[in-house]
């Protein structure tokens, strides 16, 4: 297990590191010249070259990199262009409320989804799983921009029963629902989908297996059955699904937070790509970068706990 | 039938079942009829596709949603009708008064709860047991099933314990509460036969202990004719023939018992003293035997007008016996079909495939397994040599590195004196083509998506070089002729053929060049008997006629005897004794090779030897015994010099070599020939035996 942690560990710093080169590729040096790019093509010469000057991107490419991602392991991770606060503060004031909006997505749906799935294979080819294929598939098809505009339109605009702007919520758990659930609608469509799909595909497997066979044959109840034989096995699959779908979720937020103007990091990712905020830009993907990998890597993990195949293979 | 009805555990009363498939319904259990007393074990045998399985999940009240169950009673303990049991009444007796075990344990185990967990289940939900109690109890019934240091077992995963122990552990959930019935299909199939054997002393011993009823299910004659008292034999879903199993193995009343029997190759049968006798014909498809007349009708050697205008009803032959058949009184009668044996070959042809101190070793992190260990051997020129062993001997590595599937970690390897290369590619194309494989499961060794047609002409173009279409369509219909398929099957794809055709076609795969020797490996294991005959007879032909050569890979021992000129035991990567094969068989031997032979489910009397028992499991490969690698199992341990010194190789009077402390004199001491020398007189004379 131990080891198993560490090659985990050591690929996922990898990747991060690559991840890190291509963003500060693609941030600093695909544009050309980072002056000009914030300044906007009208812009003097002299204050490009100031500006560049007073940025530090005149310096060499590799001391600027090496700035930048010693500067991010420390925590120092400079100051924004835009609002002039430090990058770290702002970053992850948002990145808790986006946690908060797509933790409250995540809790909502993804029981929601197993059931749903689940109850789809119970019934399989029958005329509930049937629907169920339908609305799972058409969710999936439905990209948030137009969910989120439609549920927008709908329960904001015509009905005027959710406010049409999110905030972060207060402690009252009545106005979690009030603030959060219309941004999340568009998340949860997509989630519920995904989730769904696999749940009902491992519980139909596993309802076929010959130890469920062996379960109703040993004369267990069918509840038994169901809970201690088929969903013990048949939900492995869908954690790796939640994991993935966990760091999808993050291009949602993107959308949603925008459309509903929420202060998480998807909307910081947007206002800072609009507004030219590199440190903050490159800042906001890293750290969603990492936290992918720590989803990733927890979904390992948790999976491994789960499955006593592997757990005992590499614990020997 | 049978006696006094006081004592009935289960009754099948004309049951007839079919399925529904697309709109069709195919009857696949016709007016099946059977009773078994308190205690008493029932055989049901047939071959695939006869129904067995299908009466055995009617009993269970477990059959598949598309199952009709259009008539029939089947009573229970002589008070429930289970068809018409409540689902509360079914659980209430499944896993507490019936119950059944089947194959592949290992899937049959839920993968995720400790084997302690799934046993302690069943006194939880039917003795009302505390969890604590319940897992005492596991415990202890772990201990009947012989299972050693049960209080470790109890907290593994399935996947942690051996094939064997898998099934012992579905002998303990079945076994728990002391059910009234047990119904076992195939519950040794798939394990080695030394596992098997176990596994049948098992069931032996608790049939003392329970006083269970036990409905065991079984393509394999012998074990069936082990341990039942009566039998059913099924042909397309009716049991044509019922009766005690010694009688009825030894005098069988219906021609197609007769015939089943005769494809079974026995003790003293070789391929060039007798051709085996496969049943001509092929079982009907699903559904589509006749009900209005005999079903074995079209393959019957006594079929008349009758046998087609009528089903036949029972006819009582003796005391509890009954058959199927309106001419059972001719049945002794039949001859067997009258062919020639293959042509022996000649003894001392030339060397052609050469193995010297083969070892092929798997490195991963930290470990290094041997699966084959510095093994050497020869196969001559138009030779069968046979290569038995448990699962995990290194059998199937070695046969790989030899075709360069797999390369070696050292050793040679020389056909017709020249070395071949380790890997494949690196071979010399012309001496590619003189080796080819047969595999076990031709269903994955045929591309699905072509038909059989493009299948043999790739080969034909590639093994035998022939470009020019007009040829190589000359060479693919002589191809299919030599392994008899029919012109029709060629246009066909893998999965329109039944498994037996499959089979031929990947026969026929190999010899597409001029192959000179073929490795086998398990070539009849996934076939019924009556198809294995045809196969091994197709097998024996080609190697008359063509000269070619065979390294067949077998479990089965009684195929290799019947087939083989030379034989190689492996034991854990090692060959342990070679030679001719009627010497290998024949004591003394290795002890291996001994307890290997005293584990084959004999169909007669005559044929059974005294069980052996092998200590535990296999040990694996990355860490092999000292000294000799079987002394941790064998059966004749002589102390401290065997698990000290490697032993030497033994030579008997016969010329067969065996790895063994033990001199040929001692050994031949220490093995009495039982039933060895009572060779079974083949071909129904068993008959004439018995009266």
């Amino acid at each position: 297990m131990g080891r198993f942690l560490l090659k985990r560990l050591g690929l996922a710093l990898l990747t991060l590191t690559l991840v890190s080169i291509i963003l500060f590729a693609v941030a600093q040096v695909l544009p050309g010249d980072v002056g000009r790019a914030i300044l906007g093509p009208y812009a003097a010469e002299e204050q490009v070259v100031a500006l560049d000057h007073q940025l530090g991107v005149d310096r060499p490419l590799l001391i600027r990199y090496w700035d930048w991602i010693s500067g991010f392991v420390v925590g120092d991770w400079g100051t924004s262009y835009l609002l002039d606060v430090p990058v770290a503060s702002i970053t992850l004031e948002r990145l808790r409320n986006s946690v908060i909006l797509g933790g409250f997505a995540l809790c909502l749906i993804v029981p929601i989804s197993i059931l749903f799935g689940v109850l789809a294979a119970l019934n399989y080819r029958r005329w509930f799983d049937r629907i169920m294929a339908v609305i799972a598939l058409s969710l999936i098809a439905l990209p948030e921009f137009v969910s989120g505009v439609i549920v927008l339109v709908i329960f904001a605009v015509k009905l005027g029963w959710l406010p049409v702007a999110a905030h972060l919520p207060s402690a009252d758990p009545l106005d979690w629902f009030r603030q959060l659930l219309l941004p999340s609608i568009p998340l949860m469509f997509v989630l519920f989908g995904y989730i769904s799909r696999m749940a009902r595909a491992g519980t139909v497997d596993s309802l076929r297996s010959n130890y469920v066979r062996t379960a109703i044959l040993k004369g267990l109840p069918r509840w038994t059955v169901i809970r201690r034989h088929v969903l013990r096995n048949s939900l492995l699959p869908t954690i790796t699904v939640i994991s993935v779908q966990t760091g999808y979720l993050v291009g949602g937020l993107v959308v949603t937070e925008t459309l509903f103007n929420y202060p998480g990091i998807g909307k910081l990712i947007f206002d800072s790509a609009i507004g030219h905020d590199l440190p903050v830009l490159q800042a906001t993907v890293l750290l969603i970068a990492l936290l992918y990998m720590v989803l990733t890597l927890a979904a390992d993990v948790v999976y491994t706990v789960l499955n006593p195949r592997i757990r005992l293979s590499s614990r020997s | 039938m049978s006696g006094a009805a006081t004592d009935l555990a289960l009754e099948v009363d004309g049951l007839i079942i079919s399925y529904r498939r697309r709109g069709q319904t195919l009857r696949v259990v016709s007016d099946v009829s059977l009773e078994i007393r308190r205690g008493e074990a029932y055989g049901l045998v047939g071959e695939s596709g006869c129904g067995k399985t299908t009466v055995a999940m009617a009993i269970m009240r477990y059959l598949p949603e598309n199952a009709v169950v259009e008539a029939g009673r089947i009573v229970f303990a002589q008070s429930e009708d289970l068809l018409r049991a409540s689902p509360a009444k079914l659980r209430a007796l499944r896993g507490d008064r019936m119950a059944m075990v089947y194959q592949d344990p290992g899937s049959a185990l839920n993968p995720s709860l400790t084997v302690g967990r799934q046993v302690a289940e069943v006194y939880e939900y039917h003795r009302g047991l505390s969890r604590r109690d319940a897992r005492e109890a596991a415990q202890k019934m772990l201990r009947q099933v012989q299972i050693s240091d049960p209080d470790r077992v109890v907290r593994r995963y399935p996947h942690e314990l051996s094939g064997g122990q898998q099934q012992r552990i579905m002998f303990a959930m079945a076994l728990a509460t002391d059910p009234d019935l047990l119904v076992l299909d195939e519950p040794t199939t798939g394990l080695d036969a030394t596992v098997e054997a176990e596994v049948l002393d098992l069931v032996a011993q608790l049939r003392a202990e329970f006083k269970t009823a036990i409905l065991f299910i079984s393509h394999n004659l012998g074990i069936v004719a082990r341990l039942c008292e009566r039998v059913g034999v099924l042909y397309a879903g009716r049991l044509i023939e019922e009766g005690p199993a010694q009688e009825l193995f030894a005098d069988p009343r219906h021609p197609y018992t007769l015939a089943l029997l005769r494809c079974v190759p026995r003790l003293g049968m070789r391929k060039d003293s007798h051709r085996l006798d496969p049943i001509p014909g092929s079982l009907p498809p699903l559904g589509t035997a006749a009900i209005n007349a005999c079903v074995y009708a079209p393959r019957c050697p006594l079929a008349r007008e009758r046998c087609r205008a009528e089903p036949p009803p029972p006819y009582a032959v003796a005391a509890q016996r009954s058959t199927r058949c309106f001419f059972h009184e001719e049945v002794p009668a039949i001859a067997p079909s009258d062919r020639g044996a293959a042509q022996a070959v000649e003894a001392n042809q030339p060397v052609l495939l050469e193995i010297e101190h083969l070892v092929k070793t798997y490195r991963s992190t930290g470990t290094a397994a041997t699966v084959v260990a510095d093994v050497s051997f020869a196969v001559r020129r138009g030779e069968v040599l046979g290569l038995v062993g448990e699962s995990g001997s290194g059998k199937s590595s070695l046969a790989k590195c030899i075709v360069g599937l797999i390369e070696p970690t050292a050793g040679r390897i020389a056909l017709d004196g020249a070395t071949l290369s380790h890997a494949a590619a690196g071979r010399d194309p012309a001496l590619r083509r003189e080796l080819q494989m047969v595999f076990q499961n031709p269903d994955t060794a045929l591309n699905p998506s072509h038909t059989v047609r493009h299948i043999l002409g790739g080969a034909v173009r590639l093994l035998s070089g022939l470009r020019e279409k007009a040829k190589v369509e000359r060479r693919i219909a002589h191809l299919a002729a030599s392994v008899r398929l029919r012109p029709q099957h060629l246009d066909l794809r893998p999965g329109a053929l039944s498994g037996g055709l499959k089979q031929r076609v990947a026969i026929a795969r190999a010899f597409a060049g001029a192959p000179r020797l073929v490795l086998c490996d398990e070539p009849t294991s996934a076939l019924d008997v009556s198809v294995q005959a045809a196969i091994l007879n197709l097998l024996a032909e080609l190697q008359a006629s063509q000269s070619v050569a065979y390294l067949f890979i077998s479990h089965d021992l009684g195929v290799v005897r019947y087939l083989a000129d030379r034989i190689a035991v492996m034991y854990l990567g090692e060959i342990v004794d070679i030679g001719p094969a009627a010497s290998v068989f024949n004591p003394p031997h290795h002890p291996y090779t001994e307890a290997l032979l005293s584990a084959m489910p004999a169909i007669s009397e005559g044929e059974r030897r005294a069980r052996i028992k092998l200590h535990g499991t296999i040990p694996s490969p990355s860490n092999p015994p000292s000294g000799c690698r079987f002394h941790t199992r064998c059966p004749r341990y002589l102390g401290d010099i065997c698990r000290d010194q490697v032993p030497p190789w033994q030579r008997d009077a016969a010329g067969h070599l065996y790895h063994c402390h033990i001199a040929p004199s001692d050994l031949a001491r220490l093995q009495p020939a039982a039933g060895k020398q009572r060779t079974v007189e083949p071909r129904g004379a068993e008959s004439k035996e018995r009266s």
